[in-house]
C-alpha cells in the first residue's frame, strides 16, 4: 500500500518527462532558429518581403478581430438583453459557425464565390466572363471573420449576463437617458468581456493556417508551410517571430482576465427585463438572419450543392470512407493519450500544489498556445534530423509515421483534456479519499475506487474534446501523416486545391456535422 | 380612501402591481411629508422593495397614480421614465459602477453642471469619505461603498431618496454605526426620504413615521410609538416586537385574565386575547401576584430576560427584567403586570372559554 504522499513524489517521477515531452518541440524549434548565424538571421528578417508578411498578418488579424466584434456585439446585446424574437434559437444559431473549420468555411467560400463557383456557374449566361477574383485579403478576412466571430459572441453574451441590473437602474435614477446608460455603463461592463473575446479572435486569426492557405494570402503560416522544403531558416525564424506575437497577445489575454476578476461585478441576481426593440425588431432579425446565412446556411448549401453535383457525375461515397477511419484511428489514439496524460498533470496540480506542479500543468497548456503550423514545424525538424535514421531500421522511407502525428497531436491538444479534468478533480472532495485512507485503504486503491469514478465525466468530456479537435486539425496533419495517408481534412485540402470541389465536399460535410458535437459542450458551458 | 395631505413630497394613490399571477403590491396608498423619513417595514416578499421601485420609476405600475413634488409622474395615461423623476436610490448592494473611481461614481449624476468638482467634493465631506476620490469601489470597505452610494445618490439633490434594505450587506456590528451615521446625513441634507427594510429595530430607530406591509398590502402606518404600543392586530403585534398573549374577558378600560386586572390601551367588550409587552410584566420571588415557574433566561448585560411557565395553563411568557436581580430555573416566582395590554378579538371559539 502507498500513501499519498510517497504517490505524489512518484507521479512527479512520471510527470516531468511528460512535461520535458512537450516543451521539447518548441524548445528544438528556438534552438533550429538560434543555429541560424546573426547576419543571415537578421538579413532574412529585415528584407521586405520578411516585413510584407508581418505586416500582411498584422493587418488581417486587426480586420478579422474589428469585424468580428462588429457582428458579435450587436448580436449577444440582441440575444441577451433585447426581446428578439426566437432569442433561444439565434443564440444556438449564431454559435453554430464555430465548429466549422476555417479551410472548410473557406472552401465553402471558394466553391460559392470563387471563378468555378456556384455564382460564377449562374452568372454565366448572362455574360459574366470572371468574378473578381476571392483570393488574397478579403477572401481570408471574409473567411476567418464568419467563423471566428462566435468567440467574441460567447464571451460578449457571458459579460452581459454577468453585470447586475442595479448598475443600470441606477443610472437611470440618476438621470441618465438609456443611451447614455448604454454608453457609460453596460458597454464598459462588458468591455473586458468583448477584448477577451476579440483577442482570442486574434489569437485565432493568427493561427490559423487553413483559410489563409486556402485563400492564397501569404501571412506567417502559409509562408511557414510553403518554405518548409526550400528555406529552413526562414520558416524556424518566422516561426519564432510569430510564437512571441502569439505569446504577447496571450500575455494581454491573461492582463484581461485578472483586471476581469478584479473589477467584475457582482453576480447579477435578477434579470433585467428585456429591451422592446419595437419598430427595429424586423431590422435586429434580418440582421441574424444575414450572419446565419453567411456564416451557417451558405457553408453547409455550397457543401450540400458539390456534393450532389459530384454524386450525379458519378463520384462515390466509397471514396470517403478509408480518410474517414483513417482521421477516426489517429484522433481515437490522440485523444487517449491525452485522456492518461492529463490525469498526473491535474493530480499534482490539484491534490499537490506548489510552484512545481503549478508550472507543470502550465507547460502543458503551452501545446494549444502555438500554431499548429508551428508543432508541426517543429516535429518535421525534430523528425528529419533525429527519428529519419530510426525509422529507416524499420523500413520506413521517412520521419513521417502515425507514432509521431499522434504525438504531435497531443502535444497541441493536451490542455483541452486537462481543463476538464482539472474541473472534475476539484469538485471531488479530499476529505472522500481521506475518508478510505481512514477506512485501510492504499491511496492507489482509492483512486481506483473514488476519485477516478467521481471524475469521470469530466474525463469524458476532455477526451470527447481532444477527439473532436483533433479531427479537424489541418496543418499537422498535412506535415506529419505518413506518406498516402489521406484524413479527412487533408481530403478537403487537396480536393480543394485541385478545384474538384464535388470531391471534397463529403469530408467537409462529415467533418462539419462531427464537430457538431463539440457544440453541446460549448453551449452549456454558455448557460 | 384616505385624503392625503397635499403638501406632502411623494403621494402613492391605489397603487398596484402584480408580476404574473402574483400581486406583489395590492392598492396602496401612502403620503410622505416633506423633511421626513418613512420608513417602509414588512417580511420579505411583502411587496415594499416593488413600492419603492414603482417610486423610483423603474416598475410601471399596474393602477393607481404617483405623484412627487405635485407633478403626476405616473398614472393611467403618464409614466416619466427613471431618469426623469429626481429621485435617487440606494440600492441594497449598492450598485456602484465598479469600472469608476468613487469621485466618478459621484459625479455621475450631475451630467455637466459646472459646479460638478464642488458638488463632489462637498458630496464626500458630507459622507466623510475625503481623500478616497481616486479610490475604486472594490478597494473600499462595506461600509464605505454604503456611504459612496448615498453620496451618489444625494449628489444631484434629489426631490427623495429612496433607501433599499441599505443596511443588510453589512455586518451586524457595523450595523449600528453606519445607521446614527446615515441618520446624520439624511438630516444635514434635509432630504424626504423613503426606506425599505425588513428589521423593525431599524425602522423604528430611522424612521420618523413606519408603513407596515403585509402581503402586498398597507397593514398600519403611524409613529414607531403608535406601532408597537397600538398595534391594529396580532400580527402587527408579533412583527413589531416580542409579545405575550393571555386570554381575558374585557370590560370597558380593563380586562380580566390570568394575571389580573390589566388596564388596557383602547376600551373593548368580550373574549379577549391581551397583548402584553416583555417590559410590562415584571417578577417578584415573594410569590405574590401570579404564580409562575422560571423555565429559562437569558443574561444581556443591562437586562435580562426571563421565561416563566404559568402554573396552572402551558403558556409561557417572556418577562424583560432589570439585570440585578437572579433567577433559577424552576424557581416559583410572582408575575405582575405593571403596564397597559393592548386587546384583540379572541381567536379561541366562545364556548372554550
Amino acid at each position: 500500500m502507498i500513501s499519498q504522499r510517497r504517490f505524489a513524489w512518484w507521479l512527479l517521477g512520471v510527470t516531468l518527462p511528460l512535461a520535458a515531452l512537450v516543451l521539447l518541440p518548441v524548445g528544438y524549434l528556438f534552438v533550429r532558429a538560434a543555429e541560424v548565424a546573426p547576419e543571415r538571421a537578421f538579413t532574412i528578417l529585415t528584407r521586405p518581403g520578411t516585413l510584407r508578411i508581418i505586416g500582411r498578418s498584422l493587418l488581417l488579424v486587426v480586420a478579422v478581430s474589428i469585424s468580428a466584434c462588429l457582428i458579435a456585439v450587436p448580436a449577444a446585446w440582441l440575444t441577451v438583453r433585447s426581446d428578439l424574437k426566437a432569442r433561444r434559437l439565434w443564440t444556438v444559431l449564431l454559435t453554430v459557425p464555430l465548429v466549422i473549420p476555417s479551410y472548410v468555411g473557406a472552401f465553402a467560400l471558394i466553391g460559392a464565390l470563387g471563378q468555378q463557383g456556384i455564382l460564377q456557374r449562374w452568372l454565366q449566361p448572362l455574360g459574366v466572363e470572371r468574378l473578381p477574383s476571392i483570393y488574397g485579403f478579403w477572401g481570408a478576412w471574409l473567411a476567418l471573420t464568419l467563423f471566428a466571430y462566435p468567440y467574441v459572441f460567447l464571451s460578449t453574451r457571458a459579460g452581459l449576463r454577468g453585470i447586475d441590473p442595479a448598475l443600470e437602474e441606477a443610472s437611470y435614477t440618476l438621470g441618465r437617458s438609456r443611451l447614455e446608460t448604454f454608453w457609460w455603463i453596460t458597454l464598459r461592463q462588458a468591455l473586458p468581456s468583448i477584448s477577451a473575446g476579440a483577442l482570442l479572435v486574434a489569437l485565432y486569426t493568427l493561427s490559423d493556417f487553413g483559410a489563409v492557405a486556402m485563400m492564397q494570402y501569404n501571412v506567417f503560416t502559409r509562408v511557414i508551410y510553403l518554405r518548409l522544403s526550400l528555406d529552413l531558416d526562414l520558416a524556424a525564424l518566422l516561426s519564432v517571430v510569430l510564437v512571441l506575437l502569439t505569446a504577447l497577445l496571450l500575455g494581454v489575454v491573461t492582463l484581461i482576465e485578472r483586471g476581469r476578476g478584479r473589477t467584475f461585478s457582482r453576480r447579477a441576481h435578477y434579470r433585467p427585463r428585456p429591451v422592446r426593440l419595437g419598430r427595429w425588431q424586423p431590422l435586429a432579425l434580418a440582421f441574424c438572419a444575414l450572419v446565419v446565412t453567411l456564416a451557417l446556411v451558405m457553408p453547409v448549401a455550397v457543401m450540400t450543392y458539390w456534393l450532389v453535383n459530384g454524386l450525379q457525375q458519378g463520384e462515390t461515397l466509397r471514396d470517403v470512407s478509408a480518410p474517414l477511419q483513417r482521421s477516426l484511428r489517429a484522433s481515437a489514439l490522440a485523444a487517449l493519450v491525452c485522456g492518461v496524460v492529463a490525469l498526473p498533470f491535474v493530480w499534482l496540480q490539484v491534490r499537490a500544489p506548489s510552484p512545481l506542479t503549478h508550472l507543470l500543468a502550465r507547460s502543458a497548456y503551452l501545446g494549444y498556445a502555438l500554431p499548429g503550423v508551428v508543432v508541426g514545424l517543429a516535429f518535421v525538424f525534430l523528425g528529419a534530423r533525429y527519428l529519419g535514421d530510426l525509422n529507416a531500421l524499420f523500413g520506413l522511407d521517412s520521419y513521417r509515421s502515425l507514432g509521431l502525428l499522434v504525438l504531435a497531436y497531443s502535444v497541441r491538444f493536451l490542455s483541452q483534456a486537462l481543463g476538464p479534468a482539472r474541473a472534475s478533480l476539484l469538485q471531488v472532495n479530499p476529505h472522500l479519499e481521506e475518508v478510505a485512507q481512514t477506512l485501510g485503504r492504499g491511496y492507489l486503491t482509492v483512486l481506483r475506487t473514488v476519485t477516478l469514478p467521481l471524475m469521470r465525466s469530466g474525463l469524458v468530456a476532455g477526451v470527447a474534446l481532444v477527439f473532436l479537435t483533433t479531427m479537424k486539425e489541418l496543418p499537422i496533419t498535412l506535415l506529419l501523416a505518413p506518406t498516402g495517408y489521406a484524413t479527412l481534412a487533408t481530403r478537403i485540402w487537396s480536393a480543394s486545391n485541385e478545384a474538384f470541389y464535388a470531391r471534397a465536399a463529403a469530408p467537409a460535410l462529415i467533418l462539419v456535422l462531427i464537430s457538431a458535437l463539440s457544440l453541446v459542450y460549448i453551449l452549456e458551458s454558455d448557460d | 380612501m384616505t385624503e392625503l395631505p397635499l403638501e406632502s413630497t411623494v403621494i402613492c394613490r391605489d397603487l398596484r402591481k402584480s408580476f404574473g399571477a402574483v400581486q406583489a403590491v395590492r392598492n396602496v396608498s401612502l403620503a410622505l411629508r416633506r423633511g421626513e423619513c418613512l420608513a417602509l417595514l414588512g417580511p420579505s416578499g411583502c411587496g415594499k422593495t416593488t413600492v419603492l421601485r414603482l417610486i423610483a420609476g423603474l416598475e410601471r405600475p399596474d393602477g393607481g397614480a404617483i405623484v412627487i413634488n405635485g407633478r403626476t409622474v405616473s398614472d393611467g395615461r403618464v409614466f416619466e421614465p427613471a431618469h426623469r423623476r429626481h429621485v435617487g436610490l440606494v440600492f441594497q448592494d449598492y450598485a456602484l459602477f465598479s469600472h469608476m473611481t468613487v469621485a466618478q461614481n459621484v459625479a455621475y449624476g450631475l451630467g455637466r453642471r459646472s459646479d460638478r468638482r464642488e458638488r463632489v467634493a462637498a458630496m464626500l465631506a458630507l459622507v466623510g469619505l475625503e481623500g478616497l476620490e481616486e479610490r475604486y469601489p472594490h478597494e473600499l470597505s462595506g461600509g464605505q461603498q454604503q456611504r459612496v452610494a448615498l453620496a451618489r445618490a444625494l449628489a444631484p439633490q434629489p426631490d427623495i431618496l429612496l433607501l433599499d434594505e441599505p443596511f443588510s450587506n453589512l455586518d451586524v456590528a457595523l450595523r449600528r454605526q453606519v445607521r446614527e451615521e446615515v441618520q446624520r446625513i439624511l438630516r444635514q441634507a434635509g432630504v424626504s426620504a423613503i426606506l425599505v427594510t425588513h428589521d423593525q429595530e431599524e425602522a423604528m430607530s430611522l424612521g420618523d413615521r413606519i408603513a407596515l406591509m403585509f402581503d402586498g398590502a398597507l397593514h398600519q402606518i403611524g409613529t414607531p410609538r403608535d406601532l408597537y404600543e397600538h398595534p391594529v392586530s396580532r400580527r402587527a403585534a408579533q412583527f413589531m416586537g416580542d409579545s405575550n398573549f393571555v386570554s381575558g374577558q374585557a370590560q370597558g378600560s380593563v380586562a380580566h385574565t390570568i394575571l389580573g386586572t390589566v388596564a388596557l390601551a383602547q376600551p373593548a367588550q368580550g373574549a379577549v386575547d391581551v397583548l402584553l409587552r416583555p417590559e410590562v410584566l415584571t417578577l417578584d420571588g415573594a410569590e405574590n401576584g401570579t404564580r409562575a415557574i422560571v423555565s429559562g433566561q437569558m443574561y444581556l448585560g443591562a437586562r435580562q430576560v426571563v421565561w416563566v411557565k404559568l402554573a396552572e395553563e402551558a403558556a409561557v411568557l417572556k418577562v424583560l427584567c432589570g439585570a440585578g436581580a437572579r433567577w433559577q430555573t424552576g424557581q416559583v416566582v410572582g408575575v405582575h403586570v405593571t403596564g397597559e395590554g393592548v386587546a384583540f378579538p379572541s381567536t379561541l371559539p366562545q364556548d372554550e372559554l
